[in-house]
């Protein structure tokens, strides 16, 4: 393969996360921290990092140990070490961010469970090569993070009136607070991904 | 049989792997956690006894009550943690009494899980602030709707009652457990 054939390749590899088959919007994969955390913009910017990093760094480890496991106990081989990853974040918000860790809560050590991370370990870094494994899971890792970002900031601007803290709609501002709910998740995200299919059909026409 | 070894090796050493990362990382962070966690408390103890200058910890029947002192080295009251179940999860908080423990202080919410906009606002000054020189003999109660009459009263939030009365419940019961076992 030459060196131009797989920098295109990789740039598929890469965008396909952010859009086509966005982790979020397309394969609808990962919806627990999704509709949990997005009461915020800064939750979900720091849900989206801290599954950002776990993606990655476990993408480069399965890839490049991928022909040493055994395909029966690969999925026991996954799990190890994504959960090693996971603990690795929550230890590190813990330290470092205090008041970002205690309001994401179990949602950090959820990451373990969450089938965006497993289903690109077994779709995607299992069968390919490490640059390949790196820029798959940086593109899925940066498209949930995104797609976390807007959903906290539609979230945050109307059920508490500023995004990311900043404050846009003023003191005389009605919080909906259904917003901040759990119904205010879903309304959101469904209103999203129908946007989402409505722009690509769009395209496609 | 040979396949058998090789999945028994190769899982084998990724644990071993993950378990020596796990512990490294382990020891970087617990001591920042650990002092995460005091400061919190630190800073909610200072935040109830603005005067105060040191404090020193005990546990009592399963309380962590904390005598805090002000700059003259005089006692001024006690600081103690207290949780219970709220609405839709534990309710933890710090409170601080009188040295004769008869009027709460002031109050502190450290977590809690009530729902954001309703029963999320007992963490706000606005009804945190009711507890400030709130007489707690003989219990702390709470009124809806009007404004308090009494001296042991605080107005519960609109809306958000179960909560409001979760907070008022714990304090009682975390000063009723505290009450006469200090000296």
């Amino acid at each position: 393969m030459t060196d131009g054939k797989n920098c295109a390749a990789c740039g598929k590899e890469f965008c396909k996360g952010l859009w086509r088959e966005n982790p979020i919007l397309v394969q609808v994969l990962g919806m627990c921290p999704t509709l949990a955390v997005t009461t915020k913009a800064l939750f979900g910017f720091s849900m989206g990092m801290a599954t950002l990093f776990v993606l990655v760094s476990s993408s480069l480890v399965i890839s490049s140990i991928r022909k040493l496991i055994p395909p029966q106990v690969r999925i026991a081989t996954f799990t190890v070490i994504i959960a090693t990853f996971v603990t690795c974040a929550d230890y590190f918000l813990k330290a470092n961010f205090y008041t970002i860790s205690k309001e994401l809560g179990p949602y950090v050590p959820l990451i373990v469970v969450n089938c965006i991370i497993l289903g690109r370990q077994e779709a995607f870094a299992y069968k390919n090569n490490v640059l390949e494994s790196l820029t798959d899971a940086v593109g899925m890792g940066l498209g949930f993070s995104i797609v976390l970002v807007i959903l906290g900031s539609i979230r945050e601007l109307l059920g508490f009136g500023t995004i990311f803290y900043y404050e846009i709609f003023g003191k005389g501002f009605e919080r909906w607070v259904i917003m901040a709910l759990p119904a205010g998740a879903f309304i959101t995200l469904g209103f999203l991904v129908g946007f989402f299919n409505w722009i690509n059909k769009r395209v496609k026409a | 049989m040979r396949n058998a070894i090789k999945m028994i090796s190769v899982l084998t050493i990724v644990g071993l792997i993950s378990g020596a990362a796990l512990v490294l990382v382990y020891s970087y962070a617990n001591p920042l956690i650990e002092k995460n966690k005091k400061n919190e408390m630190k800073k909610a103890i200072f935040r109830i006894f603005p005067d105060g200058k040191s404090y020193t910890g005990e546990t009592v029947d399963e309380v962590d009550v904390f005598r805090v002192k002000n700059a003259e080295d005089t006692f001024i009251g006690y600081a103690f943690l207290a949780e219970g179940n709220g609405y839709q999860g534990v309710i933890e908080m710090m409170a601080g009494i009188s040295p004769d423990m008869e009027t709460v202080v002031g109050l502190e919410i450290l977590d809690s899980q009530e729902t954001p906009g309703l029963g999320g606002e007992i963490a706000t000054d606005k009804f945190t602030s009711q507890f400030k020189a709130l007489k707690a003999a003989p219990e702390i109660a709470y009124v809806k709707n009007v404004k308090p009459a009494r001296p042991n009263e605080i107005q519960a939030i609109t809306g958000a009652t179960i909560s409001s009365r979760a907070v008022v419940t714990i304090l009682n019961e975390t000063i009723k457990k505290i009450k006469g076992k200090l000296k």
